[in-house]
């Protein structure tokens, strides 16, 4: 139960997310274009952080999900930024040994001729550490 | 010397929570001067008022210090209970140590400190105080309402009621306001124009109202009782005595494609126009922008056609000065810009409508005579979306929202909902809300039906976007209970924007002197206790000017407002305020530094004879106040260089003698 | 006039285009692009936790160089861009980050005040709109053009600060500029999928093909991006429309493609 907290503590601090500040209208998750591919959606993430029930977020894919496009920040009227949370979520994941979510093993199969560098970058620096 | 008594209140725990109010007690017993201490659990009681009156005569006190809340809250009530006592009242100095001290600090040992300190201040000053007494200054017992929407009218019909003259001034071409453009109020569903133009008929044929429409304040001076306004008169081209209103110029204008704001520019009117057929005064007024003899002489129609003669192309601004006692802001609101949220795609789509538009298509006088069409193709809508709290609540970004909720919209959403689904069973109706709020007679029972008996589907979340898409407009929004994004197809959307003051509350609070708080809302006197009052004397507040409001609180508040005018006005004088500013003329050099600094012209100059050396007389320009015109404020004594201009009640060796006991 | 220049990695590589013709239109119009020494890849995405040093580094890096020749840091591509201004961002409002970072970087400390603007920015707010319009020779007249923005270009709103994010214009005036018909469509600021492409094609397909529909169906014959991904993602995954590089556009109305 402590140890719930004191992740969640760390996510808050590392986001800078004060979750506190929403007022659970749902705006980000009516925003979010990744919403039918989550198991859990922006506004839950505040939510469970909030609340510490953290560990069902650490085991879902949804954190795989948020395609950092900041349409929940700019769309929320209470300041929240759900997307930051999503991600001090995944890095608290991603950051422990052995929890890379991309491997480079994995690479070949998923490159074409046309893909720009930039997806990859981009997947690595989201999916691993 | 002085013969000081000292009172310190506990306020209940309020400061004895955190203040030592024996040990300040005693501790302000050794100050000079004081011959009594005391200290009671509720100064401003009967009992503590008592107190204070009994040590008054006992000790026979030249002067007192209340320790307590603010002056602004009970230095009145203190004032009032010396002069019961025989003491005089500006003998009495209020020390806040409670908003200042206790309500601030959590540290008792900290608190006691400061407020020994705050006490030790007044007693400095008190020290010092001399007997005050108050000028009188009459009452003009007129009336000014600024504003002619349902607050500026019931403002105004309440007050000739009582006898007293009012005008009101609007800078739209009639009366009537936001009422005028709504189609039904809630939660009884009765007509807004069958309950308001006869009251606006009233105005109009009400002997001691004067209407100036078409016009704006554009200066104000002096004080409560004794205001001086100019009002500007704006050319409307029309002969407002003479025109009869028939219409005939808004029929033959050639120029047909002019916005008609009153539809909020989803019709077309002519550059001559009455705004709608009950509008009062009923009098045509040319729109400049639009009309082409005013702009390049090549026209005259309407002044060919008018029987009356009444048109007049060379009309220009005119300014009339007119006294009043009493003034009334009802200036209103307005639903704020879209243009921030397009998220809403409202500048994308003419199916994205705020819910006032929407109150025009459903209005039997409205663009669409009341049917309810689309905007883009006339076709009718079967699926609709509200979106409630569109700019409201909305602390991320202050120029896009307001963090405030604005109240009315859950209600006339509600409305709109019901009416949509009552008129036209064949509509699905969609309202995304983030919580449905209803504090009012008969406001929850409204909201249930149109859910329970009209099928309004009430969705609790918020549209993320809106994405115009052929013929129809996708609404994605979140369903929060069924833990779901849904994507809506739907014909019309219709958003509940924000309200805000109107844009001219703002240059009018400046020159009433009157203040407002971040919103440009004005504030009242007190929240609780003084409603309707501006901390201006003589200012009052009526309507949405102070705060969002629906028609019956602004309708209670509008009669408040009247009665606190009536009260004022019932006066054949007022006492003025002692603490003004006075010229020492032996030391004053006319230097006119003083005159010029001063923002109520209450400094003139007179030549007076002195007495110079060796019998002689001089003649020497010397600086004069006028009692009634000054306020105290106080910026001619930091002006004056020769230390002549000072403040009774708040002269300089008051302060300096105050801000030596706080170093002390 | 001279400004500092970081191409990033796609612009060297897959986007070629979009570096060639940002050069030489910027050169047509008066502006020399000089590419900074020794620039590093920008990551692609911005960490939003503040307690990342390491991945922001290289951008510090290039943010300084700039510095130090007084010029503004411009790139072209949104990604770069994006990640550029938000580290500025951040090195300018968290004290202690910018502590840490200037701890790692020493002694080459940056002092924070380089300015980073987008080309299109450099386009309206340098060279002017206006100025454009009066050089541009094969002007697209008639052609109606989609503006993309994707997420990166405008969001988060207050750090990007270019223009109203849910309402843009600098993108359809600049069509407006090269003789061009701006199209508005409601997916223009809606996410592409993104790097979601690497491993869900399906998402990222959904989303683009949406882009795409939406940009057809209100007319648009054409769609211009600023975003190597953007462009590969519609590319790939989205209907029968052409999509080109904003630079490639412009290239051509100002007649310095060939």
């Amino acid at each position: 139960m402590e140890n719930k907290q004191n992740v969640c503590n760390e996510i808050i601090r590392r986001s800078g997310v004060n979750p506190r500040k929403c007022m659970k209208c749902g705006k980000c998750s009516g925003t979010c274009p990744a919403y039918d591919e989550m198991e859990y959606h922006p506004h839950q993430f505040v939510y469970m952080v909030e609340t510490g029930d953290i560990e069902p977020l650490l085991k879902s894919k949804s954190i795989y999900r948020c395609l950092s496009c900041f349409a929940c920040i700019d769309r929320c009227p209470r300041g929240v930024e759900p997307a930051k949370i999503v991600e001090a979520v995944r890095l608290e994941v991603v950051r422990q040994q052995g929890n890379n979510h991309l491997k480079p093993n994995d690479l070949p199969e998923m490159l074409d001729v046309d893909l720009p560098q930039q997806a990859i970058v981009s997947a690595f620096r989201k999916y691993t550490k | 010397m002085q013969r000081i008594g000292v009172f310190v209140c506990w306020c209940g725990s309020n400061i004895a929570g955190t203040v030592d109010v024996v040990k300040v007690a005693e501790a302000l017993k050794n100050e000079p001067g004081v011959v009594h201490s005391a200290n009671y659990q509720y100064m401003c009681s009967q009992a503590g008022q008592e107190l204070i009156k009994q040590a008054i005569k006992e000790h026979n006190l030249t002067g007192i210090v209340v320790c307590s809340c603010s002056p602004r809250m009970h230095e009145q009530t203190f004032r009032k209970t010396a002069a019961a006592a025989g003491l005089n009242p500006y003998m009495v100095e209020i020390a806040n140590i409670r908003e200042q001290c206790s309500w601030i600090h959590k540290d008792m040992a900290e608190g006691t400190e400061k407020a020994i300190v705050l006490g030790r201040t007044a007693i400095a000053k008190v020290n010092l105080n001399a007997p005050l007494t108050p000028g009188e200054s009459p009452v003009t017992k007129r009336a000014l309402v600024i504003g002619g929407g349902i607050a500026g009218i019931q403002t105004a019909l309440d007050i000739a009621d009582a006898g007293f003259e009012v005008d009101i001034v609007e800078k739209k071409p009639t009366i009537g306001g936001k009422m005028a453009q709504i189609d039904k109020t809630f939660p009884t569903l009765d007509c807004a124009a069958c309950i308001l133009t006869p009251k606006m008929v009233d105005v109009a044929q009400h002997e001691k109202i004067k209407i100036y429409s078409y016009s704006e304040v554009v200066d104000v001076k002096g004080f409560v009782g004794n205001f001086d306004v100019t009002i500007k008169r704006k050319a409307r081209y029309v002969k407002e005595d003479v025109c009869t209103g028939c219409g005939l110029c808004t029929e033959k204008c050639p120029m047909k494609k002019v916005p008609n704001d009153f539809n909020l520019g989803m019709d077309n009117k002519r550059a001559i126009y009455i705004p709608f057929a009950q509008a009062v005064p009923k009098v045509a007024t040319i729109d400049a922008d639009y009309c082409n003899m005013l702009k390049n002489g090549k026209c005259g129609v309407c002044a060919k056609v008018c029987t009356a003669n009444a048109i007049d192309y060379t009309q220009k601004d005119e300014f009339v000065e007119e006294k009043y006692g009493a003034i009334v802001a009802a200036t209103g609101f307005n639903p704020i810009s879209m243009d921030k949220f397009d998220e809403y795609a409202y500048s994308q789509s003419k199916d994205v409508i705020t819910s006032l538009e929407f109150e025009r298509l459903m209005n039997a006088a409205g663009p669409t005579a009341g049917k309810l069409l689309r905007p883009s193709d006339g076709k009718h809508p079967h699926t609709l979306v509200f979106v409630q709290c569109v700019g409201s609540r909305c602390a991320s970004c202050a120029e896009k929202g307001k963090e405030y909720c604005s109240k009315i919209c859950c209600m006339y959403t509600a409305k709109h909902a019901m009416l949509t689904r009552d008129k036209y069973p064949d509509t699905d109706v969609y309202v995304f809300y983030i919580d449905v709020r209803t504090p009012g007679k008969q406001f929850d029972e409204f909201y249930r039906r149109a859910v329970e008996e009209y099928g309004v589907h009430y969705i609790k979340g918020m549209v993320g976007k809106v994405s115009p898409e052929g013929e129809k407009l996708i609404v994605q929004g979140s369903d929060l209970i069924a833990n779901k994004q849904l994507k809506i197809e739907a014909d019309l959307v219709v958003l509940a924007a924000a309200i805000e003051p109107d844009k001219s509350a703002r240059p009018l609070a400046t020159m009433l002197t009157a203040s407002m708080d971040t919103n440009d809302f004005f504030t009242e006197a007190h929240p609780k206790l003084r409603p309707v009052e501006s901390p201006t004397a003589g200012v009052f507040l009526s309507g949405a000017c102070q705060g969002p409001k629906d028609f019956p609180e602004t309708v209670s508040q509008a009669g408040a407002a009247a009665s606190k005018v009536i009260g004022l006005l019932s006066k054949d004088k007022l006492t003025g305020n002692p603490c003004v500013a006075h010229s020492d003329e032996m030391m004053c050099n006319g230097c006119s530094s003083c005159e010029k600094v001063c923002p109520y012209g209450a400094i003139t100059y007179a030549d007076k004879e002195f007495r110079g050396p060796n019998r002689t007389t001089l003649i020497r320009r010397v600086a004069q106040v006028n009692e009634a015109i000054c306020q105290g404020c106080g910026c001619c004594t930091v002006a004056c260089p020769s230390g002549a201009m000072d403040l009774k009640g708040f002269a300089s060796k008051q302060i300096m003698a105050e801000v030596d006991a706080i170093c002390k | 006039m001279k400004v500092s220049y970081f191409p990033g990695c796609t612009l060297k590589t897959k986007a070629k285009e979009l570096d060639i013709y940002a050069r030489r239109s910027a050169e047509a119009l008066g502006v020399t692009l000089e590419e900074i020494e020794n620039w590093q890849c920008c990551g692609g995405v911005f960490t939003t936790s503040n307690d990342e040093i390491a991945t922001k580094l290289s951008s510090i890096r290039a943010l300084k160089a700039a510095g130090d020749k007084g010029q503004p840091l411009v790139s072209v591509c949104s990604a770069c861009h994006n990640v550029l201004k938000q580290t500025n961002a951040q090195f300018n409002n968290d004290a202690d980050f910018a502590f840490r970072v200037n701890n790692y970087v020493k002694p080459d400390e940056y002092n924070g005040e380089t300015k980073v603007i987008h080309y299109l920015e450099l386009l309206r707010d340098v060279v002017g709109f206006d100025k454009i319009k009066e050089k541009v020779v094969n002007p697209l007249t008639g052609k109606k053009i989609a503006a993309y923005y994707g997420c990166l270009l405008l969001r988060p709103g207050k750090v990007m600060a270019m223009d109203d994010v849910e309402n843009p214009t600098i993108m359809e005036d600049f069509i407006r500029a090269i003789g061009g018909e701006p199209v508005i469509y409601a997916y223009r600021n809606e996410c592409c999928g993104g790097y979601i492409t690497m491993e869900s094609k399906e998402l990222a397909a959904a989303k683009s093909k949406k882009v795409s529909e939406n940009a057809k169906e209100k007319g648009a014959e054409l769609i211009v991006t600023a975003c190597p991904l953007c462009k590969y993602n519609l590319d790939k995954h989205a209907e029968d429309i052409p999509v080109v590089y904003i630079t490639e556009l412009l290239a051509e109305a100002l007649g310095v493609k060939e």
